[in-house]
This record gives C-alpha cells, sequence and structure tokens, in this order.
C-alpha cells in the first residue's frame, strides 16, 4: 500500500465504507484472542516458583500496560497528520483512541497495584514506572476533556494535538522508565528481545496471544469509535447549517 | 478451577475488575455507536424532507 492509497481513508465516506467490512473481523478475531489467551493463562500455566498464582496477572498487566504507552504513540501519530494534513479523520481517531487507551492505563494500574500488595508488600510506591503511568493517566484525562471543553471541532482537534505532543514524554518515560531510572521497585520490561531471561516459554506463549487479544480489541474499538466520532461530527455540521438557515 | 493458594484473592480480584472494566468500555462504546448512528438518520431524513 503506497502513501496516496492510505490518504483516501482519510475520506469519511470512505473509513466508514472500509471499516463496515473490517471492523466484524477484528472485533472476532478480537473475541477469539482475548477468551483462549486469557483461559490459557488462568486454566492452563503452572505457578511461579517466586509470585506463586500472581503470575497469572500479568496476562492482563502486561498488555494492558503496553497498549496505554503505544495508545498514547498511536494518538500522537494521528495528532501529527492533523496538524501536517488537516485530516479530519486523523483527528477523530486521536479522539476516539483516547479512552480507550485510558482504560487500559486503569486495568495496568489497578492490576499492578493488586499485584504489588503481597509481592511487594504495598499497593503503591512513587517508583519511576508506577508515578510516570499515574501522570499519563492524568493527561489522558486531560486530553479527554479538553476534547470535550472545546465547542470547535477544529480548534479542540489543534490543542487537543499539542497536548498530546507533550504528553508523548511521559508516554515514553513510562515505558523506558526502568532502563533509565534503578532505584524502584519496578523490575525490569518484561517485553524484550531477549525475552527468554525474562519470562519461561510456559508463561510466554498465552501472554503473546493475550497481547495479541489487547491490540485486536484496541483497534477493534478505535475503528468502532471513529466511526461514532465522524458520525457525530456530520450531525453538528448539519444542526449548525439547519441553525443558521433557520 | 486452578489452585490459587494464598493469592487466589488477589487473582481472581485482577481478573473481575479488569474484565467488567473491558467489558463496560465495549458496551458504552458500542451503545453511543447505535445512539448517534440513529440521531444521524433522524437529521439527515429531516434536513432531506426540508429541501
Amino acid at each position: 500500500m503506497n502513501l496516496n492509497t492510505l490518504w483516501a481513508y482519510a475520506n469519511p465516506k470512505k473509513f466508514i465504507q472500509t471499516t463496515d467490512r473490517v471492523l466484524p473481523w477484528v472485533a472476532g478475531l478480537a473475541a477469539l484472542a482475548l477468551v483462549l489467551g486469557l483461559i490459557w493463562g488462568f486454566f492452563f500455566t503452572p505457578e511461579d516458583y517466586r509470585q506463586g498464582s500472581t503470575v497469572k496477572i500479568i496476562y492482563l498487566h502486561v498488555p494492558s500496560a503496553l497498549m496505554a504507552i503505544n495508545a498514547w504513540l498511536m494518538m500522537l501519530v494521528t495528532s501529527l497528520v492533523w496538524i501536517v494534513r488537516r485530516h479530519h479523520v486523523s483527528a477523530l481517531a486521536a479522539r476516539a483512541a483516547a479512552p480507550v487507551g485510558m482504560v487500559m492505563t486503569v486495568i495496568a494500574l489497578i492490576t499492578g497495584a493488586i499485584w504489588g500488595q503481597p509481592m511487594w508488600g504495598t499497593w503503591w510506591a512513587w517508583d519511576p514506572r508506577l508515578t510516570s503511568f499515574l501522570i499519563l493517566f492524568l493527561f489522558y484525562l486531560g486530553y479527554i476533556a479538553l476534547w470535550e471543553a472545546i465547542e470547535n471541532d477544529d480548534t479542540a482537534a489543534d490543542l487537543t494535538s499539542i497536548l498530546c505532543l507533550v504528553g508523548s514524554v511521559f508516554a515514553l518515560l513510562s515505558r523506558y522508565a526502568v532502563n533509565f531510572w534503578n532505584q524502584g521497585l519496578h523490575q525490569g520490561a518484561s517485553l524484550s528481545l531477549d525475552k527468554e531471561e525474562n519470562v519461561a516459554d510456559v508463561f510466554w506463549y498465552p501472554l503473546l496471544v493475550c497481547i495479541a487479544g489487547f491490540v485486536l480489541l484496541f483497534v477493534a474499538l478505535v475503528l468502532l469509535r471513529t466511526r461514532t466520532e465522524i458520525r457525530a461530527r456530520r450531525m453538528r455540521v448539519l444542526l449548525a447549517r439547519e441553525r443558521m438557515g433557520a | 478451577m486452578p489452585d490459587l493458594g494464598k493469592y487466589a484473592e488477589a487473582v481472581l480480584s485482577s481478573y473481575a475488575i479488569s474484565i467488567a472494566i473491558i467489558i463496560g468500555l465495549i458496551v458504552v462504546s458500542v451503545m453511543r455507536a447505535n445512539r448517534v448512528n440513529k440521531q444521524l438518520q433522524e437529521i439527515e431524513n429531516k434536513v432531506k424532507n426540508n429541501g
């Protein structure tokens, strides 16, 4: 697919026509991968010799943390496309992704706290990764609130895009905090190219299926919510035209 | 049901809370999609009828 073909999806009508066909497949695959991955992880993996059965929490915590960061990075790309090319669909895709990313951040924070209590002896620590994740959550809240607070869609897209650029620092910080600072409680990244050092195969394969499920769920929800945002925007335009004509 | 030992509460509450939040997000997204779609159709029909 060349770049010109890609820009065709910036046309709202083309986007809706294409997602009409794609969305059921993505949603079905997401459901399949999530159910398979979570059942595999929960029922058919052993206890870890150090973490006991709490190791089963990684099938929720790792994929949701991964998507919390990557959702913001997806918003960064679509915000940049808005700033440079002024395609409404890309701004609306960023708006659609924000609540999904925020929910992923909440799941990562909650499951991390529940895991941390028995393992670290505390629900929360002002550890670099935990703190940067909390700040990322606040950025999501601010981003969503800013979209809601501004009536003019283009102005809202401009300002939220700038906020997204600033928040990207914390999204990247959340990802790499464990590498920058050694004083935190949070262990090193569970996912890396040398994964053998971090996660044994018996936990790794169901984790990969769960990650695929979370990625597909994110894509399905963003497509669905972007379609909704496109229709809501058209509705606002029609109502504004009607008011002006009256 | 696997034997979760002394961490059963932590593991089960993690799954229960996360699955509930995900289902909530899906339900809210689908309901809003249907509501907006219906409203848009009504407005488009109204605009069409008014010429």
